[in-house]
C-alpha cells in the first residue's frame, strides 16, 4: 500500500514538473532571444537556443535603453503607480472609516455607488472619462493619480469597509475619551490595526495600475508620455520593420522586476489575492 | 463619537468622493446620456433618440463579436476551472516542493495583459510557422485557440490559489472519518471535497466569466482583432467603433454598444450575487 502511494506521488511530481516547465517557458524564451543578435531573430527561429554565433551580449539592452524611450516609460509607470496607490490607500481608508462609523444617508449612498462602480466595465466610460480628464487638465503623469483614485475607489473602499466592520468600536472610543480628535484616532489607532488590509489592497491596486493599458493610453497626453504597456503596444502596432532584439530586451526588463518583487513578497501577494477574491 | 467623526467629513469623505465624481459618476452619467446622441466631441452632441441602439442591434460585427465572446467565455471558464482545481488537488496532496509549484503557476498573473499578449504572439507564431500553418493574425480559428491558451496560462494559477485556500480550510477530521468508513479517493473527492469548496467554485466561476467577457488587453495584443475583425471580442469591438473610424455617427454607436455591454456585465454580476447568497443560506 505504502509503496503504491509513493509511486503515485512520484508520478504526480514528475507531471507537475513538466507542467511547470511549460509554465516558465514563455519567459525563458524571451530571456534567450533578448541576448541574440537582432538579425538572428525571426518568427521561425525564436525557439533556437543561444550559441556563439547568435550571441549578441548586451547590445539589445543598450539599444532599448538608448533609443526606445524605455527609461522614460519605466519612470513614468513607476511615478503613476506609486502616486496612485499611495493616494488610493490614504484616501480610501479614510473614506471607508467615515462610511462605516457615520450612519447617515450620504454614507449609505456612497457605499452603494462604490460597490456599483466595481461592476461597471471601463468601456462604458472610457470616452467621457478621457474628455473629462482633458478638460480638467488631469492628463499628466503626476496628476493622473486623481483619475485612478476616482476609478479605483470602488474596490478599495469595499475591501476596507469589510474589514473595518470587524474592528471593535471600544478601542476608538477609548482613544477619543483620552482626548484624540478623529484625525489622531484614525492615524494612531485605526491605521495600525488596518495594516494587513492596507497591504492586500496596496498589492491589488499596484497590480492593476502597473499593468493598466487603456486608461493611461486614453487619458495621458500620448505624444509626451508613455507607460510601459503603451510603449510595448506602440512597438508592436507600428508599421514597418519591428526591431525584435530591442523589443525582447524591453519585454525582459519589464517582466523581470515584477518577477523579482514577486519572489520576495509572494506571501503577501498571495494573501492579498485571496482576500480580494473572497470579498469581490 | 459618531458626531465627532461626522464633523470631519471634508477631510475623510470629500477627497475620495470628489475624485469618484470626476473619475466615475460624471463620466458614467454623461456616457449614458451620450448613447442617445450623435457626437464627435462631447460639447457638440445632438440628441437622436434610439437611433444608435437600432443600428447596433443590426450591426453584424457587433453580433459576431458577441457570439465570439460568449463562446470564448464559456470554454475558457470550463478550462480554467477544471485545470485550476486539478492543480489545487495535486498541490494539496502532500507533494514535494508544492510551494515552488504554487509560485510558478501563479507567476503569469503579475504580468500585464499587453505584455503577455505580445509574448504569446511571438511564441505561437513561431510554433505555427514551424508547423507551416497560417499565423495568428491570418486565421480566426488559430486566433481563438491562441486566446484560449493565453488565458489559461494566465488565469489557472490565480484560480488555483483560491481553490487551494478552499481545500485547506476543510477540516482533516472529515477526510479521516471518511477513510475510516472505507471511502475511496473518488468518493472523498465528490462527496467531501467538492461540496465543501462550493463557495470557492462559485467565486472562481464568476471571476473567470467576467474576466473572459471583459477581456481587452490580451485580445488587442495577441490578434488585434485580425483577420478583418473576425477575432474581435466585445470590448475591442467597442473600442474600434469609437476610435477606429471617423464620422459623426460612430461615436454614438460605440457608446450605445458600451451601454449594452455594461448591462450584460451587470447581469452576470447580479447572477453571481444571487448564487453566492443562496449558498450562504445553505451553510
Amino acid at each position: 500500500m505504502k509503496e503504491k502511494q509513493s509511486m503515485k506521488s512520484k508520478i504526480l511530481f514528475v507531471v507537475l514538473l513538466i507542467i511547470s516547465l511549460a509554465w516558465i517557458y514563455p519567459v525563458f524564451m524571451i530571456l534567450i532571444n533578448a541576448f541574440k543578435q537582432d538579425r538572428y531573430i525571426s518568427t521561425s527561429t525564436v525557439f533556437q537556443l543561444l550559441n556563439a554565433e547568435t550571441f549578441g551580449g548586451w547590445t539589445n539592452f543598450i539599444d532599448a535603453l538608448n533609443s526606445k524611450g524605455f527609461a522614460q516609460s519605466f519612470g513614468c509607470s513607476l511615478l503613476i503607480t506609486i502616486s496612485s496607490v499611495a493616494l488610493i490607500l490614504v484616501c480610501c481608508s479614510m473614506c471607508a472609516w467615515y462610511i462605516t462609523r457615520v450612519n447617515s444617508f450620504v454614507s449609505k449612498l456612497f457605499y452603494f455607488l462604490f460597490v456599483f462602480s466595481m461592476v461597471v466595465p471601463f468601456q462604458m466610460l472610457m470616452f467621457t472619462l478621457a474628455s473629462t480628464a482633458d478638460k480638467l487638465g488631469l492628463n499628466k503623469p503626476y496628476n493622473i493619480c486623481i483619475i485612478y483614485l476616482g476609478f479605483g475607489a470602488g474596490l478599495a473602499v469595499f475591501m476596507f469597509c469589510g474589514f473595518m466592520k470587524s474592528i471593535p468600536l471600544e478601542i476608538e472610543e477609548a482613544a477619543m475619551i483620552d482626548g484624540c480628535n478623529p484625525i489622531q484616532t484614525f492615524f494612531m489607532v485605526v491605521i495600525p490595526i488596518l495594516k494587513p488590509t492596507l497591504i492586500s489592497v496596496g498589492i491589488l491596486e499596484t497590480m492593476w495600475v502597473w499593468n493598466d493599458y487603456l486608461l493611461p493610453y486614453l487619458v495621458l497626453d500620448r505624444k509626451k508620455y508613455m507607460t510601459i504597456p503603451i510603449l510595448i503596444q506602440y512597438f508592436q502596432g507600428s508599421y514597418g520593420k519591428v526591431e525584435m532584439g530591442p523589443m525582447m530586451a524591453c519585454i525582459l526588463m519589464t517582466v523581470l522586476p515584477i518577477i523579482i518583487v514577486y519572489l520576495f513578497c509572494q506571501k503577501y501577494i498571495i494573501k492579498g489575492v485571496i482576500a480580494g477574491a473572497v470579498k469581490g | 463619537m459618531e458626531k465627532a467623526v461626522r464633523k470631519y467629513w471634508p477631510i475623510f469623505l470629500l477627497p475620495t468622493a470628489a475624485a469618484f465624481s470626476v473619475g466615475f459618476l460624471y463620466p458614467f452619467i454623461q456616457g449614458l446620456y451620450l448613447s442617445f446622441c450623435s457626437f464627435i466631441t462631447i460639447d457638440r452632441a445632438t440628441f437622436n433618440g434610439l437611433e444608435n441602439y437600432k443600428y447596433v442591434l443590426t450591426d453584424t460585427s457587433f453580433l459576431h463579436s458577441f457570439w465570439f465572446t460568449a463562446l470564448f467565455t464559456v470554454i475558457v471558464t470550463v478550462l480554467i476551472n477544471v485545470g485550476a482545481f486539478a492543480l489545487a488537488l495535486a498541490l494539496t496532496s502532500k507533494i514535494k516542493a508544492s510551494n515552488m509549484f504554487r509560485t510558478i503557476f501563479f507567476m503569469p498573473n503579475l504580468i500585464g495583459g499587453i505584455v503577455l499578449g505580445y509574448i504569446w504572439q511571438i511564441l505561437l507564431n513561431g510554433a505555427l510557422s514551424i508547423l507551416e500553418k497560417p499565423l495568428l493574425a491570418l486565421d480566426e480559428t488559430y486566433g481563438f485557440i491562441g486566446l484560449l491558451i493565453l488565458m489559461c496560462w494566465q488565469q489557472i494559477g490565480y484560480m488555483m490559489i483560491i481553490y487551494i485556500a478552499g481545500l485547506q480550510s476543510i477540516p482533516d477530521d472529515y477526510i479521516e472519518a471518511a477513510k475510516i468508513d472505507g471511502a475511496t479517493e473518488g468518493q472523498i473527492l465528490w462527496k467531501i471535497k467538492i461540496p465543501n469548496v462550493m463557495p470557492s467554485i462559485t467565486i472562481c466561476m464568476f471571476l473567470s466569466l467576467t474576466n473572459g467577457f471583459k477581456l481587452f488587453d490580451q485580445n488587442l495584443a495577441l490578434t488585434g482583432g485580425e483577420p478583418a475583425h473576425a477575432s474581435e471580442m466585445l470590448a475591442l469591438n467597442i473600442y474600434n467603433t469609437f476610435y477606429g473610424r471617423s464620422g459623426p455617427q460612430w461615436k454614438g454607436y460605440g457608446q450605445a454598444k458600451a451601454v449594452l455591454f455594461c448591462i450584460m456585465v451587470i447581469a452576470i454580476s447580479m447572477l453571481q450575487l444571487k448564487a453566492t447568497k443562496s449558498k450562504e443560506v445553505q451553510q
